[in-house]
């Protein structure tokens, strides 16, 4: 077995013939990418507007003085968010099992389940997030929340909710039905084929588009602001309206995609390895 | 005879126009094995499924152990724990080991304790060849490896009789062996099945009687040698004879 110890000549010639390319491609991105993002930033920092911009929108004095407060406000949002995200995950999931329940008993909250996902999904957040966070309140019955964070929060629940139990269910409905067959062969009930078979099957494909549903709700969050709570966008706007000068809102954008850029990462590498055959 | 353990008698079933059982009747005995032959479309699957209760009947009764199983009024659950039902696409759970596809029925279904059933499970995996592979998932294992999995995990809650749907026809050549030695191996045990096959030689050498399945209605059956050798009927003979021209006999 001596051939195997020596490389062909064919095969060096493969070889280096690949890392030509290899750097060929690679001094073909430095100099596109150059030239691209170089050509739109000179585009940009050469318009008439720009020093006006920079001005009010990059200004590194109102950024320092600003974000302190910005900061302190994006706490709640984080808070929001992440309570929200938690309620969602298991309404979503309830709601997506009701709708995919069988038997005769449970037509009505089949039918609730239906109403609920057509109603919530359909109505614009910002809308929602009026109509709870003004509505509830009018009425005023003791016992509901008058806090407009968790007036917010409801709304926004409610919104996700549906989408959410709508990701689960495409979810449910991708198992194959020879599976459901399978597990009912080895003389499991239909609910326990639900929970053992189909639903650790369909949550594992409905990863990535679950993640990306609380991409948006992360941002959504800033929605509350409307009804008064001092979350970070509000803040940036107050702090806006004092001094005429529009960086605070840049500083929030930024708080913002500190939570979302990482999230979108892990929905990207989930794209890769969470998939079940 | 031994008693029998499984009696469908009269099944018909339709889906739609279509008719595919038009009244079957069919006997297995205790420790019998039964190779359900027919062309593809005839019917097999379906008769299977109606049996396991996966599928609905239309008229007729299906019996196991003499109890009428067809009837509404009986829990399906109950029924289809004392059945076994193999695939002709394994299904198996894709997201559980080999050891838990064969264990879960046997602790949800029929409330063995992990312990015991694991450890069940396991002689049940070396005794078809699978000593090593109880926590592979499924797609790391061949075809072969696959259908023999899925016939401990039917095997694995003791059922009374066990149902095998074209076992082998997903199977590349090389494989058929492995899983028919699993069959035989069943069958050496006194196992009572039925074995729905185009493998005419598997019929032979594992089942004590054939049924030919042909326009929805069992019209010959008797032992292997005397169906498959010398048919009586001209439908079996021509089904027969399509099978030798395609090599498959």
């Amino acid at each position: 077995m001596t051939e195997t110890a020596v490389i062909s000549d064919r095969r060096l010639e493969r070889q280096a013939a690949k890392r030509r390319q290899a750097r060929r491609g690679q001094a073909i991105a430095v100099v596109s990418s150059v030239v691209v993002l170089g050509g739109l930033a000179a585009w940009v920092l050469t318009s008439p507007g720009w020093p006006e911009v920079r001005e009010t929108f990059f200004s590194w004095s109102v950024f320092k003085e600003s974000f302190p407060e910005v900061l302190s406000g994006f706490w709640l949002d984080v808070k929001t968010f992440v309570i929200v995200e938690i309620v969602v995950l298991v309404a979503g999931l309830v709601i997506a099992l009701l709708r995919v329940s069988r038997g005769p008993a449970l037509f009505p909250v089949r039918l609730l389940s239906v109403v609920f996902v057509d109603l919530f999904r359909g109505i614009p957040t910002i809308l929602l997030v009026y109509l709870v966070g003004f509505g509830i309140p009018a009425l005023q019955l003791t016992g509901l929340p008058t806090d407009p964070v968790v007036l917010g929060g409801i709304a926004l629940g409610l919104s996700y909710s549906a989408y959410v139990a709508e990701v689960y269910r495409s979810g449910i409905r991708s198992v194959h039905r020879g599976q459901h067959d399978a597990a009912l062969a080895v003389g499991l009930t239909d609910a326990q084929a639900m929970r053992h078979v189909i639903l650790p099957q369909a949550v594992r494909r409905v990863a990535q588009p679950l993640l990306n549903d609380f991409v948006s709700l992360q941002k959504d969050v800033a929605l509350i602001s409307i009804l008064g709570p001092q979350e970070a966008f509000r803040i940036a706007q107050i702090i806006q309206g004092e001094n005429f000068n529009y960086t605070p809102l840049i500083a929030a954008a930024l708080l913002y995609l500190a939570i979302t850029v990482p999230l979108a990462r892990v929905v990207d590498r989930m794209g890769g390895g969470g998939e079940v055959r | 005879m031994n008693a029998p353990v499984l009696e469908i008698r009269a099944v018909t079933k339709a889906f739609g126009e279509r008719r595919v059982l038009a009244g079957v009747d069919l006997t297995v005995a205790e420790h019998e094995a039964v190779a359900l032959i027919g062309a593809s479309g005839s019917g097999k699957s379906t008769l299977l499924r109606c049996v396991d209760l996966l599928t609905e009947i239309d008229d007729g009764d299906v019996l196991l152990d003499g109890e009428v199983i067809t009837d509404p009024a009986v829990d399906p659950v109950a029924v289809r724990r004392r059945l076994g039902l193999v695939f002709q696409a394994y299904n198996l759970f894709p997201h559980l080991t080999a050891l838990q596809n064969v264990v879960l029925g046997e602790m949800r279904a029929h409330g063995i304790s992990r312990a015991e059933a694991e450890e069940r499970g396991r002689a049940l995996l070396a005794r078809f060849g699978l000593e090593g592979r109880e926590d592979d998932r499924p797609d790391h294992l061949s075809g072969g490896q696959q259908q023999r999995v899925a016939i401990a995990r039917a095997f694995s809650g003791r059922p009374r009789a066990l149902l095998l749907d074209e076992v082998t026809s997903a199977l590349d050549p090389e494989l058929v062996g492995e899983v028919l030695a699993a069959v035989r191996d069943l069958k050496a045990e006194g196992m009572t099945m039925v074995i729905a096959t185009h493998e005419m030689s598997f019929a032979r050498e594992v089942a004590d009687e054939v049924a030919f399945l042909h326009g929805g209605r069992i019209v010959e059956r008797g032992p292997p040698a005397r169906v498959l050798d010398a048919p009586e009927r001209p439908e079996t003979q021509r089904f027969l004879s399509r099978l030798l021209e395609a090599g498959r006999i």
